[in-house]
């Protein structure tokens, strides 16, 4: 192992970080997904570095796991998106504020 | 050698398109962000002997997920920019710098002090033979065959979820 596992896990943290980043700053419903997928991406790529470190396949079998639910959620998401959409014309999630009390 | 080498140049483009993710206007510009950095993950993956997990990454995220971004984002429109005016003035200015700290923490944390981020860590090679289906399947079947049924479940749920939220109903919106 050339590479230590630190190293990828210091980029899969950077990666997170920059995702949570978007996630916070931008307002496009769109936008906000795609920086949950990359958040996801990165926990991926740490249980894979970690398996890998650990010598233990477990990790890679974990991965599987988040991809099959990153799958579902984005279905449903941009469904409720679509829907959202089709009602009110709009993707940015400032201007659904029906919900507050 | 060669490790290194492609970990920098695909540390970089999953760098890069991370920060195009956020960064971009267009949300086809984001979209392509995302590409470019799953892509990368995946050669990471490689990197790490997890052959078959780079090939679902591909396949499911650059494949299906995208293309139905891609395809959502069509629907929608491209042309919604979004808008930039602040009504918060000082908070996005704070989320960035905290986040930056954060990344220059983790930066620090490697480089200086030569942190021991997974305690068991040996030095052993893994096998060659370590990502492939087999290996993974025999794990998938044994030791997480309850995970893999639960898994099956919730697709089916968000599968007929997805169905009935994109049914449209005429008369009642």
């Amino acid at each position: 192992m050339i590479v230590a596992a630190g190293w990828y896990m210091a980029l899969a943290a950077a990666l997170f970080v920059i995702g949570a980043l978007g996630l916070l700053l931008r307002r496009n419903a769109l936008v906000m997904f795609m920086c949950i997928e990359l958040m996801l991406n990165a926990v991926n790529l740490t249980l894979i570095s970690a398996g890998r470190a650990l010598n233990d396949l477990n990790g890679q079998v974990a991965v599987f796991f988040v991809l099959v639910v990153a799958a579902a959620e984005v279905v449903v998401g941009l469904a409720i998106i679509v829907a959202v959409f089709r009602r009110r014309a709009t993707a940015s999630v400032d201007e659904l504020s029906e919900l507050r009390g | 050698m060669a490790e290194t080498i492609l970990f920098v140049l695909m540390a970089m483009g999953a760098l890069v398109g991370a920060v195009a993710i956020v960064a971009a206007r267009n949300p086809v510009y984001s979209a392509m962000g995302l590409l470019g950095t799953l892509f990368s993950v995946a050669v990471l993956y490689v990197l790490q002997l997890a052959h078959l997990v780079a090939a679902v990454q591909v396949i499911v995220y650059a494949g299906a997920v995208l293309t139905l971004f891609l395809f959502v984002i069509m629907l929608i429109g491209v042309d919604k920019s979004e808008d930039w005016d602040e009504k918060l003035p000082y908070q996005r200015a704070f989320v960035g710098g905290l986040g930056g700290l954060i990344v220059l923490f983790a930066g620090a944390l490697t480089v200086f002090g030569n942190f021991d981020w997974v305690p068991a860590a040996t030095n052993t090679i893994p096998e060659a033979t370590n990502g492939t289906i087999q290996a993974i399947a025999e794990l998938l079947f044994t030791d997480w065959v309850l995970a893999f049924e639960a898994t099956a479940l919730l697709l089916t749920i968000a599968a007929a979820g997805a169905i009935g939220l994109a049914h449209h109903r005429t008369g009642q919106t």
